[in-house]
């Protein structure tokens, strides 16, 4: 049994249908990058995995016993965030919010794995820190240490790269894959960069006005045949 | 000097006098907790709107001819806080514009229902202490004391138990729904205590200076603290200290007590902003 299974998906917003007949499915380990032109529905899609956008049509299966509050999460920068007094260390613990049910308070053990989730990510000398003086990279690392707080199992990361320099880019990609090879954690991340996906990943996942869904393989025999376009700009 | 504080101290021989000073640091206190969450969530005005949505209720009251307005004012403030805030940071019209259309709107049908049908010969002083509630915080009686200091007490103790949900709600709602937070639930109860301590809070400072108690104290805090914690505890702190002070200040120099707190507001905000600035500079 896949960890995500998607079947027929159909996708949109505020009753606009941008996706048609999407299926793929994604195993433990897997590294799947979502590929596809700006608007395409690539965040559209994960959000609807993530269950915080309705579903038009189709079937979205948890399978491996992978539950809702299983799930990490990078998302996109929001506004409220730039001028957020908080410390590193509350928001990286804040990712432990969804897994504690009515339980108020964080226990002893979760401060723990919320410093060694900070250590990981190399960003220890920051832990107290204000977020909104840190550059774009290091907040980025902080929301991934907060996503690995949600999760042991899958994360989905949403354009993690973008406004980031390339050296602050070049440290994200293998941050991302060192999780994915060394503790097995499944990766679904959104991709501008088709170069770094296919170097990366292990399924791509190309989304448009046609849909492709194979391994990284397969891609890249295909990309020159039936997607002439994608080299061409990336 | 010996003097103010003589009639201070013959001032605090009333029971009135003393009712008023505990249900200020309540208000205080309590707008204060809910103000950061609300500055970040560019809910500023949402104690502004709220408190006319009340003003509207009130209206209604009145014209129908209600005695005691306070329970139809408190579940019209209750449903439209929730109905602001349930949709949170994903809504179609911005919080912003939202406040301000329930704002306006509730305020001008309030006005128009009062000036029509009011029995009243003094409309327009009626409509006046009702927004600067320029005297009711000196007619309390000792029920309304006590209805205060309870929900008061509730809504510290909401506030303490969910402090963790609302910092995570508010610094990042999609996350905490993504991974399983039950934000709907979270955000109704959130809403409904904001809609307590406004309508409260209209009982001391009136509608339109409920604003000034939720946003200067957060906003005063974020010029020197960095972090969620400090921010939320320096602006409880802030916020009563100016309360009190304003309270004295209006009992002793007689002046109208919501100006006068804000005023202090105002002033402790400036001398924050300015150590922020020494402290940012002295940092590079």
């Amino acid at each position: 049994m896949s960890l995500i299974q998607c079947k027929d998906l159909s996708l949109g917003y505020d009753g606009h249908e941008i996706v048609k007949n999407l299926s793929f499915s994604v195993n433990s380990g897997d590294y799947l990058c979502i590929v596809g032109e700006n608007g395409s529905g690539k965040t559209t899609l994960m959000k609807t995995v993530l269950g915080l956008n309705p579903l038009i049509s189709g079937e979205i299966k948890f399978g491996d016993g992978l539950k809702k509050n299983e799930i990490g999460y990078l998302p996109q920068q929001t506004p409220v965030q730039r001028d957020f007094p908080a410390s590193v260390f509350e928001i990286v613990l804040s990712g432990f919010c969804g897994g504690m049910g009515i339980n108020p308070f964080y226990s002893r053990q979760q401060k723990a794995e919320a410093v060694c989730n900070i250590e990981k990510m190399g960003i220890s000398n920051l832990k107290n820190r204000c977020y909104r003086e840190l550059s774009g990279g290091q907040q980025q690392r902080v929301l991934l240490a907060r996503a690995l707080c949600a999760t042991k199992k899958l994360i989905l990361l949403d354009e993690p790269v973008s406004g980031l320099d390339s050296k602050a880019t070049a440290e994200m990609y293998s941050i991302v894959k060192r999780l994915n090879s060394e503790d097995g954690i499944t990766v679904i991340m959104i991709s501008h960069d088709i170069s770094a996906a296919v170097s990366y990943a292990s399924h791509i996942l190309h989304i448009g006005t046609s849909c492709l869904f194979c391994t990284k393989e397969d891609y890249i025999k295909n990309q020159t045949t039936v997607f002439p376009e994608v080299t061409g700009n990336e | 000097m010996s003097e103010s504080l003589n009639q201070l101290y013959t001032y605090l021989q009333f029971p009135f006098v003393r009712y008023a000073l505990i249900v200020g640091v309540l208000i205080a206190l309590c707008s204060s907790l809910l103000g950061v969450t609300l500055v970040l969530k560019r809910f500023s005005f949402i104690g502004d709107g709220l408190s006319h949505v009340a003003f509207g209720a009130m209206a209604v009251a009145a014209v129908v001819g209600l005695t005691n307005d306070m329970p139809l004012v408190l579940i019209v403030t209750t449903v439209s806080a929730i109905l602001l805030l349930r949709t949170g940071t994903n809504a179609k019209i911005k919080g912003d514009a939202a406040v301000a259309m329930i704002s306006v709107g509730a305020l001008a049908i309030g006005y128009l229902l009062m000036n029509v049908f009011s029995k009243s010969a003094n409309v327009s002083g009626d409509v006046c202490t009702t927004l600067f509630g320029s005297t009711s915080i000196l007619t309390l009686n000792k029920t309304k004391v006590w209805l205060c200091v309870v929900i008061s007490v509730i809504v510290v103790a909401v506030f303490t138990i969910f402090y963790n949900k609302v910092f995570a709600l508010t610094f990042d709602e999609n996350f905490a729904k993504a991974t399983g937070t039950k934000a709907g639930v979270y955000n109704l109860i959130i809403a409904i205590i904001i809609a307590a301590v406004i309508v409260l809070a209209m009982n001391l400072v009136g509608s339109l200076l409920i604003s000034a108690l939720v946003i200067f104290p957060a906003l005063s805090a974020m010029r020197v603290f960095k972090t969620f914690r400090s921010v939320t505890i320096c602006s409880a702190i802030v916020s009563v200290i100016c309360a009190l002070a304003g309270i004295l200040i209006s009992i002793v120099a007689s002046t109208p007590v919501g100006s006068t707190i804000v005023l202090v507001d105002i002033i402790v905000f400036f001398g924050f902003f300015l150590v922020g600035s020494i402290k940012t500079r002295g940092a590079k």
